[in-house]
């Protein structure tokens, strides 16, 4: 049995497009407020890395997004949302390996086709709404 | 047999430079994963892992903390810029350098018993 976190947080980031410098701050920022809330060390990990992915995703793919996010003494919930291109084809993108990343994504270490499937790996509850030319949402929840 | 080493052990065998202020010499390290894409580290390195990678962006040190990884060692003379050593600093993940290719840095741990925490099937 877990411990859980003995009060209810939630909170909201922007994330910019293509700004690579900054990529990651707000999943990085997630994490260390899960750690001062006294989460389980291997929850933390793996919300963080689905966050991170999640993250990635949106400054890799689409001009500009937020993550927002709440934990409760039951669960942490992230949501991450962009303003576009969407996904055409959500079978093949939760495909290990495949990837639409121009090469220098590639050249940066990510972009390798991972992302979305270590999402799914990493959470217990994922659903993902994608409207073609227009958004992206994705619904992470991990349980305690 | 040593199954892990400390940090200071793996800067000698590694001829490596220290390039945090933090830096932790009895860091025990069990595990190594050992690649320049961060995805990987993402999928799957293990908590407590050392990194060894040529990617010196500040995405790297994101990445490791992310993953729980306790210390990265760039290879092939790669040197990070100031950002990315404050960003480890601030992080708490020592960053060390070597000149060795990725090949003899992970030969060299290798032969002193340190494990790879990728296993492929």
């Amino acid at each position: 049995m877990q411990d859980k976190p003995p009060k209810i947080a939630g909170g909201v980031f922007f994330i910019t497009g293509k700004d690579f410098a900054n990529a990651g701050v707000a999943s990085c920022e997630l994490k260390s407020i899960l750690e001062k809330m006294g989460v389980d060390h291997g929850l933390v990990r793996r919300a963080a890395i689905a966050a991170f992915e999640a993250e990635m995703n949106v400054a890799i793919y689409t001009p500009a997004g937020m993550m927002r996010y709440k934990i409760t003494p039951d669960y942490i919930k992230i949501v991450v949302e962009d303003v576009g291109p969407g996904i055409e084809n959500l079978d093949l993108a939760m495909t290990e390996g495949y990837s639409t990343a121009p090469d220098y994504i590639r050249e940066l270490g990510f972009g390798s086709g991972m992302g979305l499937p270590n999402i799914k790996k990493n959470t217990d509850e994922l659903k993902i709404l994608s409207i073609p030319g227009s958004l992206l949402q994705k619904f992470l929840k991990n349980t305690f | 047999m040593a199954d892990n080493m400390t940090l200071n052990e793996i800067k000698d065998i590694l001829q490596a430079e220290v390039l945090t202020s933090n830096f932790d010499t009895d860091m025990h390290i069990e595990k190594v994963c050992s690649t320049d894409l961060m995805s990987d580290v993402l999928a799957f390195s293990q908590s407590g892992d050392l990194l060894l990678t040529g990617l010196v962006d500040g995405a790297a040190v994101r990445t490791a903390d992310i993953a729980h990884v306790k210390a990265i060692v760039f290879v092939r003379g790669k040197r990070p810029s100031k950002e990315t050593i404050t960003l480890a600093d601030e992080k708490n993940i020592p960053l060390l350098a070597t000149k060795l290719s990725m090949f003899e840095t992970c030969g060299r741990l290798y032969v002193n018993k340190l494990q790879t925490s990728i296993n492929a099937g």
